[in-house]
């Protein structure tokens, strides 16, 4: 086809008829055709899989079904943030699994971004040997693979730690930490627990059933921290009409803090301390090796990453901002925290959130050190016993999946509140 | 304020005094250590934590790394040589360091992955440094088949069939791209395809009876350690580098439907976590393909890796593209380019080149997560590390075996990512 | 396997390998030339590569013994090893071809996963294995442990029901390979290791001190372990039972890898003589020749063999046949007749 072949097509009156070429090389038809013969060639594929997976279940002589979700698991899980026991179903031991990534993520999340913002400012710092040390941290973490991370946090846990039995007779090998109160043993860590004498009983919904003296304590707590911003609020609101700010830091402290302190001492709230009894310590909380090796693992490692973005958040900041901040008379810190923290927010949320991401995904990593997460349960032992490993497997990437796309869209609707307002 | 005073006025100075020396708070080391490790209490509490930091783990491994014993059989000798004392048993990265390095290969084959991993360099130059003539990228395609052939063996015609395959969808692309571009596009598809099916097989056998050349072929499940990881990750980046610039391109398009399938399928991939890829290649693999395929589990892998790799690399080139002026596209369209020739004339050469630290980056991240392959009973370094220790003259030891596995890792990744930091900083003052 | 590595890299293109559905088991193996066996990735005294990387134990012989009457060539097998978690999707899969990993025959195996198990190759019962100075001398009194298993497996099954129906708490400690497992017990990480006691007892002898620890002497539950294959190739599981038997009417009737030789020629034993093809042509029915019971039973010898071998007494691992001796021994070992 020359050139003036699509001049003189491109310049001729279009005729009113339609010719089969023109499907192909008319602007206006071409991306339909091309379009129609992609989506004839996905379903032609998506056929193709599919009849395979008909025809490989049919000659096994399986059928596709959830049905197992509702068979007894026959397992049990050592740590169960709901109820659970072996007699329970397979669905249930996913959503205890389910709960136990969403623990780990948590934990590391906010584990990684304390660490990478402490890092990332660290690293900018004066003082040479600070920085150096970040540097060290920072690349030493970030290319040794997660997993290499995990395992080596899990032996550490398993091979330096004291057993249990260390800590027994009158003269033990090993003793608590914080006066009888924290015990780090080769099985986990024992810290104290919050109990409350007078139980209001669980709240049902659904499948899970939460203890409403919790609810309440989270209920107070949520109220006293919108008390407490309806009072900057008002103080703000003083200050712009009258230019004295009124004090306000006793009565935030009596807001925050008062009516929980009545509600635990009405609850009858005290610590329960780990006591070592028969093979393990019993009472308190027990955290094991497997999360606090996958915790700091996925923390420690993160947190090198984000150090990285929160550096990268800074250095984005012209050098103007802060020397105008050092012409108004701020001090180096009140600078970094007034000034060019709040800025580099928005540089630095986006990638941080991302880390978030990672961090979930990284959870499915937990079967290395043995952490009872969803890929350990539901992917793993369920699809053992069931040999459901198609349904299985489906089910988990889509419950990844939802998981990733809620914290991508939170990024998404944070992104468009941050983003700067130009006008 | 002239020379004139100095006659003039009795209490001014005639000459210079010789310039004094700074107090000594104010030169040298002191100085140093003032401003840049006490200049304030922050700052000087911050270096106390740090020195003290230091001193710990200093204390901690430094007996133990000086100890370290180099020459037993098992850890129960290491132990007895260091009757009690603590100290590093190294003596099992020196049994054992070849396993670490290069799985069961055979012995006395491992000059193949050296020399694959060699040439693998010498390939990625042209790409890498542009002071290289570009003349020798088309050598740098020829690099897959060499390494495929080094590194499993077996006769040489399976890798020159495949290329001859290449080699005909071009000739056929050429004679008929004077018919029609449509045609000569769905010849170039269609012939090699056709080739690899229904000749290839029948070519390679006929030419190896009639000229039996080729190296000693290798098994699959020989390969184990870094020679693993390397090859998954190489493989998965490499090949994944088409399909994420289709993807990346199907993601940019006006089409409403291809746009929409693209992102789902990027969004897909990197929603879910690597591992449950990992484990579709190892279970579910065989239920989407037709009754009775059955081949090797480091192909299936360097299937789903490459199916991950491509979703982050749409993502890296999606950036690229971004990043190029919209003059490029708009020059393109001046120049009349049609779609294609505009990709790959302007745009491509340019978006890929700024995509390079990004692509650096997705590598580095994906070397790392090879490690993953051990979920699914591949011997990866982690892997062959358990291997070691069910061994019972190795029951127990630990932190040897990651010393040398960590520090291999961190060689190579810190490696990359110098690279890719020293690239980013030179195309960022091309473009300003 | 250069052919396989071929066709998969292009498998998205082509539909070439559809063809292999039509045939049997026994063809596909032996156009192949080689038996693809699946087998535990490493358990002293079942299946675990030696320092030259060949492939020994008890699992083994049993795949080699199956090779060796197809294919007559016991060394004709590709070990594939498999984990808990992936051994019934790779026998279902069609990437083995039998699957010899110490499997515990059960009903839902069986039934709903579609395997066809052989019989039973070994008897065994899951234990508990304790450090001596804990001083526990009953699996009852370990309320409140904490235990280390296996996932995957029916140990974590069958423990759970145990410690439920005798009202004890306890703490799983889930883990992955045996290996890790063994390593956590011994840093003391969990208080008592739970798996078959075969397994226990392979993993005792590889201590530096076995004697500081006991198995404890209640056995919780029944662990049949055998071969399976896929259902719906009915030729090919006759093939593996019959060699299982084979090995085990072997014994019986003291045809040995040592005088098979003499024997084959013919004996004054009918039931010997239709075993070893001398008499009859049983293999014929099968597909086979009818020389397979013998190149199976020269291969490493008979059951008793094979036993004494790898896991006997004599061996590290030491155990005694109890349960599997010969039913004429007070055993449960049973061939049916070779007629």
């Amino acid at each position: 086809m020359s050139t003036s072949d699509d001049l003189r097509r491109m310049t001729s009156v279009p005729k009113r008829s339609f010719r089969p070429s023109m499907l192909l090389y008319d602007q206006r038809y071409r991306s339909i055709t091309i379009q129609v013969f992609f989506l004839f060639m996905l379903m032609l594929g998506a056929a193709w899989l599919i009849d395979n997976t008909v025809s490989n279940l049919r000659a096994l002589g399986r059928d596709f079904s959830f049905a197992f979700l509702n068979a007894p698991a026959g397992y049990d899980i050592n740590q169960r943030p709901i109820a659970y026991d072996s007699q329970m179903t397979h669905g249930r031991a996913a959503l205890v699994g389910f709960l136990n990534t969403i623990i780990l993520a948590v934990l590391a999340c906010a584990l990684a971004t304390v660490l990478g913002v402490v890092a990332g400012v660290l690293r900018l710092s004066n003082n040479w040997i600070v920085g150096r040390l970040m540097t060290v941290y920072i690349e030493v973490f970030r290319n040794i693979p997660t997993l290499l991370w995990i395992v080596i946090f899990g032996a550490i846990m398993t091979e330096a730690m004291p057993a249990p039995s260390a800590f027994r007779g009158d003269d033990p090998a090993a003793s608590m930490l914080f006066n009888d109160a924290v015990a780090v043993t080769n099985r986990g860590v024992y810290i104290p627990s919050i109990e409350f004498v007078r139980d209001l009983g669980d709240l049902r919904i659904g499948p899970v059933a939460p203890s409403l003296n919790w609810l309440l304590v989270f209920f107070v707590i949520i109220a006293g921290i919108y008390a407490n911003k309806r009072l900057i609020a008002h103080a703000t609101a003083v200050q712009n009409a009258t230019g004295i700010r009124p004090k306000t830091w006793w009565k935030s402290i009596l807001i925050l803090l008062g009516p929980v302190v009545v509600i635990l001492v009405a609850l009858g709230a005290y610590l329960d301390y780990p006591e070592l009894r028969g093979f393990n310590f019993a009472g308190g909380t027990h955290l094991r090796n497997s999360l606090i090796a996958m915790w700091l693992g996925l923390g420690i490692y993160t947190g090198a990453f984000v150090a990285e973005n929160v550096r990268a958040g800074i250095l984005a900041i012209s050098r103007g901002q802060t020397e105008a901040a050092f012409a108004l008379g701020m001090q180096p810190g009140k600078t970094m925290r007034l000034v060019i923290l709040p800025q580099a927010l928005r540089v630095i949320i986006p990638p941080l959130i991302s880390q978030y991401l990672n961090i979930t995904k990284n959870t499915s990593l937990g079967l290395a050190v043995g952490y009872m997460d969803l890929r350990s349960t539901l992917g793993g032992i369920t699809i053992n016993q069931t040999g459901r490993e198609l349904e299985g497997m489906l089910l988990m990437m889509l419950i990844y999946l939802a998981i990733s796309l809620t914290i991508s869209g939170a990024m998404n609707v944070y992104n468009s509140r941050v983003k700067l307002k130009e006008r | 304020m002239s020379d004139t005073h100095a006659q003039t006025v009795a209490y001014v100075r005639e000459s210079m005094l010789p310039e004094a020396s700074p107090p000594i708070a104010e030169k040298g080391a002191v100085k140093w250590l003032r401003e840049n490790l006490f200049s304030g209490w922050l700052n000087t509490i911050l270096t106390v934590l740090s020195l003290l930091a230091i001193w710990y783990l200093l204390s901690a491994i430094g007996p133990w790394l000086l100890n370290a014993v180099w020459n037993a059989q098992s850890l129960r000798e290491c132990r007895e040589i260091l009757d009690g004392a603590s100290g590093a048993c190294f003596a099992v990265i020196k049994d054992r360091w070849h396993q670490l390095l290069f799985g069961f290969y055979p012995p006395h084959l491992y000059w193949r992955p050296v020399l694959s991993l060699i040439l693998l360099f010498v390939a990625l130059a042209p790409v890498l440094f542009s002071q290289v003539p570009r003349k020798f990228l088309g050598l740098s395609a020829l690099y897959p088949f060499v390494a495929y052939h080094l590194l499993w063996g077996g006769s040489v015609w399976l890798p020159v069939s495949v290329i001859l395959g290449f080699v005909l969808g071009y000739v056929a692309f050429r004679v008929l791209a004077r018919i029609a571009p449509l045609v000569a596009i769905t010849g170039a598809i269609l012939v090699p395809v056709l080739w690899w099916i229904f000749f290839a097989g029948t070519f390679t056998s006929a030419m190896t009876s009639v000229a039996p050349i080729g190296l000693d072929f290798v098994r699959s499940d020989r390969f184990g350690g870094f020679l693993i990881s390397l090859v998954i990750g190489v493989s998965g980046i490499s090949l994944s580098l088409p399909i994420g610039i289709l993807l990346a391109l199907g993601r940019q398009s006006d089409m409403v439907f291809v746009k929409s399938v693209c992102v789902m399928v990027i969004e897909f991939i990197r929603g879910v976590p690597l591992i449950t890829l990992l484990f579709t290649a190892s279970l579910l693999l065989n239920y989407f393909l037709p009754p009775g395929t059955a081949f090797d589990l480091i192909l299936r892998v360097i299937i789903m890796v490459t199916l991950f790799a491509s979703a982050y690399m749409a993502e890296v080139i999606r950036g690229g593209l971004a990043a190029l002026p919209k003059g490029q596209y708009e020059a393109a369209d001046a120049l009349g380019l049609d779609y294609w020739k505009a990709q790959r004339l302007i745009i491509m050469p340019q978006a890929l080149k700024i995509s390079i630290p990004g692509i650096v980056n997705t590598f580095i991240g994906l070397f790392k997560d090879t490690t993953l392959v051990v979920f699914i009973g591949l011997l990866d370094p982690i892997g062959l590390s358990n291997a070691i220790r069910a061994d019972t003259d190795w029951n127990g030891i630990y932190w040897e075996l990651f010393i040398f596995i960590g520090a291999l890792f961190f060689i190579f990744c810190f490696g990359m990512s110098r690279y890719s930091m020293y690239l980013e900083r030179k195309l960022k003052t091309d473009h300003r | 396997m250069k052919n396989s590595v071929f066709l998969g890299a292009f498998a998205a293109t082509t539909l070439v390998a559809g063809l292999a559905q039509a045939q049997t088991t026994l063809e596909t193996v032996q156009s192949r030339g080689e038996l693809n066996c699946g087998v535990s990735t490493g358990l002293a005294g079942f299946s675990a590569p030696d320092g030259n990387g060949v492939w020994q134990g008890f699992d083994v012989a049993f795949c080699r013994a199956v090779a060796a009457a197809v294919l007559d060539d016991p060394m004709a097998v590709n070990f594939v090893p498999t984990t808990g978690q992936t051994r019934f999707s790779a026998l279902a899969s069609g990437e083995v071809d039998i699957l010899a990993r110490n499997t515990t025959w059960t009903f839902s195996r069986d039934v709903d996963l579609n395997f066809t198990f052989l019989g039973t190759n070994y008897y065994d019962g899951q234990g508990f294995m304790v450090t001596r100075d804990l001083g526990v001398s009953s699996a009852l009194e370990l309320d409140g442990a904490t235990v280390c298993i296996q996932t995957g497996t029916t140990t974590e099954l069958n423990l759970a029901d145990y410690f439920r129906v005798n009202g004890m708490a306890y703490e799983p400690v889930p883990i992955e390979t045996n290996a890790e497992a063994q390593q956590q017990y011994l840093a003391g990480a969990c208080d008592v290791y739970t798996t078959d006691v075969s397994g226990l007892a392979a993993t005792r002898a590889s201590f530096a001190s076995p004697s500081d620890h006991v198995i404890l002497p209640e056995v919780i539950s029944k662990e049949p372990l055998g071969p399976a294959v896929r259902h719906g190739d009915d030729q090919w599981a006759d093939i593996g039972r019959w060699t299982l038997f084979a090995l085990i009417a072997a014994e019986e009737l003291g045809v040995t890898s040592a005088n098979i030789d003499e024997m084959k020629a013919g004996t004054d034993n009918p039931e010997i003589n239709r075993l070893l093809g001398s008499e009859g042509d049983l293999g014929a029915m099968f597909g086979l020749d009818s020389e397979w019971a013998v190149r199976a039973i020269a291969a490493a010898g008979n059951y008793g063999e094979i036993f004494s071998a790898t896991i006997g007494e004599q061996t590290p691992i030491g155990l005694a046949r109890g349960l599997n001796a010969q039913w004429t021994q007070g055993g449960l070992l049973y061939a049916p007749p070779f007629r």
